[in-house]
């Protein structure tokens, strides 16, 4: 188990210093300058190369590289070239956002997934499961910006149920500190977290209905049933239990797509998260930024893998008898 | 005599054929009796219905694609289990009539512990506390003659060998004290030297327990030696029916005979030893597809016009008490036909 362990870390820390570099690589050979082409403003030429000297940014990319990575492990991750703050203050802002989005949706997407999954085997090929199966194929081809278009302007443009934008009420709200402040925060929250969880569980649905309905035509299901359990037991403990393993490597796989998905819909939703602050940076040559949110995100992936292969050994004792 | 504990009358189980609108009526009027204590064996090759049969006592036929034809009777404890309500009967299922199957490495949840998959039952029927039952399953596990039972009940399925699963589904089975144990080819998927001790334990067990025990096999091997009465089928019919030895000494029906006939034998005589082992020409027809008149009869060697135009009835062909031993099959009314006898 120490061994399996050591060996995952390792792999996972090559795999965020490969991102780390490879991010820093890309963006540094890419074309522009982080010196303010991106609003539009002109800036004198001098002014420029004073703040390319002072950011270290005329240095070969080597060098630039090393200097980078030692600082990294330091856990220093640089100053904003655009922001003119330090970058782990703008990650400490965004980060919590991305996550709050990013878990709700997760949550959304798998809760709503798989009972619309059991739901649709326990009725395998009568009307509820063809309806809810084409509901969710048409769902899941849907782009997730597009269908939070569609929300923002069907729920909370021609409807008023949710607001358009933003994290929270900045004028009655300026912190979370209060229940009503929660409730609003909440209130933000959900149109996002909708369009993200809905796409997600779109998807999970079919996974989770195809999963199960393999299951069920297995012996030990009619074993279960030959002992006289209730149909409800039969489908939710004996076979769901079973049908839960192909779910965790969907999870494994869902949790990146949740962070990209959140670029898109940060972007329409105005939610300031990692998405955002990654897109400006981009857009602005803000190169220690880019490389931080690359390295996040890398991060985030490699812990949600973990974090699958965690749950493999709790759902499934053959695996977990042979990792010990 | 006494009453039947399990009556099958005319059981019609159909299925709708993968492509298109075709019926396989893989059992098609079936009906025998089960009584307190006995062990009915129930024989016939592949695809002959006998797991239909079985599977449709506890009515565990997967709907669709299968289906009960009304006119169908099954009868246990007075009551017609075909028109139980779901409740009623799950309350039978596991808890009176409980069952056995032929793939114990894959009859068993994986991930479940042997132990939980034992008391499930228990719990469910007999309203014991976790506690009690956990205990119920450590007995039930000593009684099946797995060694340490203490430990064994905390492991999982893939941790144990192909007998000692069987052993579990047998616990399993057995938990509750069923009056009716269904076992379709409980030894087929294991080791010859572990069968006969699985048949051995069944046997034990059904003496301390006083149940009836279903046997479901298409060994004639495993019928001689543990059955007191068996039902032969053919192409989802009953073709004979009779105790053990009458069977074997006296068999009526040509199907019967070729099965008898074609079981190797150690103690045959050096001569027949030799000779190639026999078999029945041709194989089971599609049940989509049954012949017309004696189904047999394509197959068989005594056949004339009659058995290709007219399906027999179950005749009786006992020698001791009425309808101990039926044949469906015309012979019976024209014993002079019984001319040449099949095999070397």
């Amino acid at each position: 188990m120490a061994a399996w362990l050591v060996r995952r870390l390792a792999a996972s820390i090559a795999i965020v210093w490969a991102v780390v570099t490879l991010t820093f690589v890309v963006v540094h050979i890419a074309h522009g300058s982080p010196c303010g082409q991106s609003d539009g403003r002109p800036v004198a030429p001098e002014t420029c190369a004073a703040l390319i000297r002072r950011f270290g940014l005329d240095r070969p990319i080597g060098i630039q590289y090393v200097k980078y990575l030692g600082a990294l492990l330091h856990g220093d991750l640089g100053e904003s070239l655009a922001l003119h703050r330090p970058v782990a203050d703008a990650l400490a802002e965004a980060l919590p956002n991305t996550l709050t989005l990013a878990l709700t949706a997760l949550i959304l997407d798998f809760a709503l997934g798989l009972a619309l999954g059991v739901y649709q085997a326990a009725r395998e090929r009568r009307f509820g499961d063809i309806a809810l199966g084409n509901a969710a194929l048409f769902v899941n081809s849907m782009p997730t910006f597009w269908l939070g278009l569609v929300l923002l302007l069907l729920l909370a443009q021609w409807l008023r149920l949710f607001p358009v934008g933003g994290l929270r009420d900045l004028v009655l709200c300026p912190r979370l500190d209060s229940l009503p402040c929660l409730a609003d925060f909440a209130w933000h929250l959900t149109l996002p977290a909708l369009t993200l969880g809905l796409v997600g569980a779109a998807g999970t649905a079919r996974y989770q209905r195809a999963a199960l309905l393999e299951v069920v035509r297995q012996d030990f299901v009619r074993t279960a049933r030959a002992k006289g359990l209730p149909e409800r037991r039969v489908l939710l403990v004996h076979a769901l239990r079973n049908a839960l393993l192909p779910l965790i490597t969907l999870f494994g796989l869902t949790f990146p797509f949740l962070l990209t998905g959140a670029v898109l819909v940060e972007t329409v939703f105005a939610w300031p998260g990692m998405g955002r602050l990654a897109v400006t940076a981009i857009l602005q040559r803000d190169y220690p930024v880019v490389t931080a949110a690359a390295l996040i995100a890398s991060v985030m992936v490699v812990l949600g893998n973990l974090l699958a292969d965690a749950l493999y050994g709790v759902a499934d004792p053959r695996i977990r008898v042979r990792a010990t | 005599m006494t009453e039947p504990l399990l009556r099958v009358r005319d059981l019609k189980t159909y299925f709708v054929t993968e492509h298109g609108s075709g019926t396989a009526r893989a059992v098609d009027g079936v009906s025998f009796d089960l009584y307190p204590g006995e062990t009915l064996g129930l024989v016939g090759e592949s695809g002959c219905g006998k797991t239909v049969t079985s599977l449709s006592v506890l009515r565990l036929i997967p709907e669709p694609p299968g289906h009960i034809r009304p006119g169908s009777f099954i009868e246990f404890a007075g009551r017609n289990l075909l028109t139980l309500a779901p409740r009623e009967l799950r309350a039978i299922r596991g808890n009176q009539i409980a069952m056995i199957f032929q793939e114990p490495m894959t009859s068993l949840n994986p991930v479940f512990t042997v132990g939980d998959q034992i008391a499930e039952a228990a719990i469910v029927h007999q309203r014991l506390s976790r506690r009690a039952a956990r205990a119920r399953a450590i007995e039930m596990l000593k009684l099946v003659g797995i060694p340490d039972p203490a430990q064994r009940v905390d492991h999982y399925p893939h941790q144990m060998s192909g007998g000692m699963r069987q052993r579990v589904m047998i616990a399993m089975a057995l938990v509750c004290h069923p009056k009716v144990l269904i076992a379709d080819e409980p030894t087929t998927a294991l080791d010859v030297t572990i069968q006969a001790q699985i048949l051995e334990l069944l046997e034990r067990l059904q003496a301390e327990l006083g149940m009836a025990v279903m046997l479901i096999t298409h060994d004639l091997g495993v019928v001689a030696g543990s059955a007191d009465r068996v039902v032969v089928m053919y192409a989802g019919q009953v073709v004979e029916q009779a105790p053990t030895p009458e069977l074997f000494a006296r068999p009526l029906h040509p199907y019967t005979e070729g099965l008898l006939a074609s079981v190797p034998r150690l103690d045959a005589p050096p001569a027949r030893a030799r000779a190639r082992l026999h078999g029945i020409p041709g194989q089971v027809p599609a049940s989509s597809d049954w012949p017309g008149g004696c189904r047999f009869h394509p197959r068989c060697p005594y056949a004339w016009d009659r058995c290709r135009e007219e399906e027999p009835p179950l005749l009786d062909a006992s020698s001791g008490e009425p309808g101990s031993h039926t044949v469906r099959c015309w012979l019976l009314t024209e014993p002079q036909r019984r001319t040449t006898r099949p095999g070397p």
